[in-house]
């Protein structure tokens, strides 16, 4: 294509240039995030002590409470319709209009800034359903914002079960729904529950879906009564710590960052190993 | 008999509720826009449209109440073309890096660890930003006078993106067939010109998709963005405007919903703020999709 194109330089030392400055990059890009990541990992873990974790007034217990108790209720609400929707998807679904729009809102719905799904919650569960900024509120707003991987993930797990299966039990007799029931889903089950903890991780990290849905700060009664109480949450606490709070102690704000992080890293490297198991599995 | 029909009818129910999960997507795409809508139409009725988008002036508080949304615009502006030149260059080229030069063990653990990225929540990189990569600005340039500035976020932001720009670009690379590849080296091209000349034009559709989806990352990115650009709800002026303390759209919502009075004036405007918001990344995703699409094709 290129034949007239004059070369200034030997091709091959421009591809030596041009891979070194490729390697330059990589070490660019990689050397930052592990030393920053690495030196939160440090300083936090140096302020973390058993006190701090289980103490009520100085410490993180209410938080890591709040922050189990919206993303269990989070993935309680997410999980049915998630996987009902990729039921629909890999099992129901003709192609065509409908399923392109379907495809085009899900897709959008994983791009929806945290904070536009914060306002939508504001508007729909706290103003109008009239549940008031608490647990219900929250994790309904980060059921929507998570429900788009949740969908792909089980999705991706539904196709993965082979069509043999599926005919063998249709050919037994058995009707859509009990083979979808019987044969498909527990075949899935694996790569649904990876999706879950990536789900789970997701909304344990965010802050913004719940800052006027369900986060409050408050030490005098910090845990949860009902469902329509407010609760504290660990990214919330953070987010406080680091901008509202001046006699909040630096140990404090890493070991917070470190629970965090090490809890949402930890639940996703969870999630890799299994979908790396369940990748070489041969059917 | 009536046992059998009893499964009928349950199987029935159950298909139905199968195939409402099944439009639920579009359904919660429809009553997300229908209630920023709903909440920002009365900010319409005492501001018009050119006010509230070209305004100068936000300062909702006021006794007036002004509620010009074009600081804002600019702001988040700035710190999203600052993330994207930072992180395009360095996020194609970690994909190229990871698609066509390291070695296959090395890329299994390269690709997951990038993602891995993508998983440390905004609110910790915004206290990583305030802490710890502010001041060090701050006090090592005399022109950064406080350790909140613009290109702060954008650096931060540029870190966020990258795991989506370096994961799509890289399946986009991938996907391109290896006789294209091979063809090129069997007719005496380096490997550099064979990526350059071949392997980045048949990829094209999906590096620029990468690029997008990491554009509707960066405008929509709040915790970050609130904690460490400084808040400051001022029109951003040339280049300096990078070293300066900014707001964007995002961190405004984030930053004042919370103490608004339910169905003010001020309460509808931070609707009009996500409402536009909305848009904005539907319009950058829908058209991510297209190019994807079309990337396919192109392929296939």
């Amino acid at each position: 294509m290129n034949g007239s194109r004059k070369q200034l330089i030997d091709p091959r030392i421009a591809e030596k240039i041009a891979f070194a400055g490729l390697w330059a990059v990589m070490v660019v890009v990689a050397v930052p995030v592990v030393g920053i990541i690495g030196y939160m990992l440090y300083r936090g873990a140096a302020a973390l002590s058993w006190e701090l974790v289980s103490s009520v007034e100085a410490g993180l217990l209410p938080a890591i409470a709040g922050t189990a108790y919206l993303v269990s209720l989070t993935a309680l609400v997410a999980a049915p319709i998630g996987v009902g929707a990729a039921i629909y998807l890999s099992e129901y679904a003709r192609p065509g209009p409908l399923l392109r729009m379907i495809r085009l809102a899900i897709i959008n719905l994983a791009g929806v800034p945290s904070v536009v799904y914060g306002l939508f919650g504001l508007a729909a569960f706290v103003i109008l359903f009239g549940w008031d900024r608490c647990l219900l509120a929250g994790s309904c707003t980060l059921a929507l914002l998570v429900l788009p991987l949740v969908i792909s993930a089980s999705e991706e797990a539904l196709r993965q079960v082979p069509q043999g299966l599926r005919e063998g039990s249709l050919a037994l007799g058995a009707s859509k729904w009990q083979t979808i029931r019987r044969v498909v889903l527990p075949n899935a089950l694996p790569g649904i529950i990876t999706g879950m903890i990536l789900s789970i991780a997701r909304a344990a990290g965010e802050t913004a879906p719940i800052l006027f849905t369900a986060a409050f700060y408050s030490l005098s009664d910090p845990f949860p009564d009902s469902l329509l109480d407010p609760v504290i949450a660990m990214p919330y606490q953070l987010f406080v710590m680091a901008t509202e709070e001046p006699d909040v102690e630096p140990a404090t704000m890493w070991a917070t960052a470190f629970v965090l992080v090490a809890l949402v890293l930890g639940l996703n490297l969870v999630a890799t190993v299994i979908r790396s198991r369940l990748r070489r599995r041969r059917w | 008999m009536v046992k059998k029909q009893v499964a009928r009818v349950w199987e029935w129910v159950i298909e139905r509720l199968i195939h409402i999960a099944g439009v639920m997507g579009i359904i919660l795409v429809i009553l997300i826009f229908y209630f920023l809508l709903q909440n920002s139409l009365a900010m319409f009725g005492e501001r018009s449209l050119g006010q509230l988008i070209l305004g100068q002036r936000w300062s909702p508080t006021h006794k007036e109440g002004f509620f010009g949304m074009l600081p804002l615009i600019l702001g988040s502006l700035y710190v999203t073309v600052g993330a994207l030149v930072l992180s395009v260059p360095l996020g194609v080229a970690a994909a190229i890096f990871i698609a066509e030069i390291a070695s296959p063990r090395a890329r299994e653990v390269l690709k997951p660890a990038v993602e891995l990225l993508a998983a440390i929540p905004s609110v910790v990189f915004g206290f990583l930003g305030l802490l710890l990569v502010g001041p060090w600005f701050a006090d090592r340039f005399d022109a950064i006078q406080v350790g909140q500035f613009a290109a702060l976020g954008s650096l931060m932001l540029c870190f966020m993106a990258l795991p989506t720009i370096v994961s799509i670009c890289e399946d986009a690379l991938h996907s391109v067939p290896r006789e294209i590849f091979n063809s090129s080296l069997a007719l005496g091209a380096t490997r550099w010109q064979t990526i350059t000349r071949a392997l980045i034009p048949a990829a094209r559709s999906g590096i620029i998709a990468a690029c997008l989806l990491g554009l509707g990352r960066a405008i929509g990115e709040t915790m970050t963005v609130l904690m460490v650009t400084g808040n400051a709800q001022v029109m951003p002026e040339g280049l300096k405007g990078f070293i300066k303390p900014i707001r964007t759209m995002t961190a405004t919502i984030a930053a004042e919903m919370g103490e608004t009075p339910y169905g003010t004036t001020h309460f509808h405007a931070l609707f009009a703020i996500g409402l536009f918001l909305f848009i904005i990344t539907f319009a950058v995703n829908t058209i991510a999709d297209i190019v994807i699409r079309r990337s396919e094709k192109d392929i296939a």
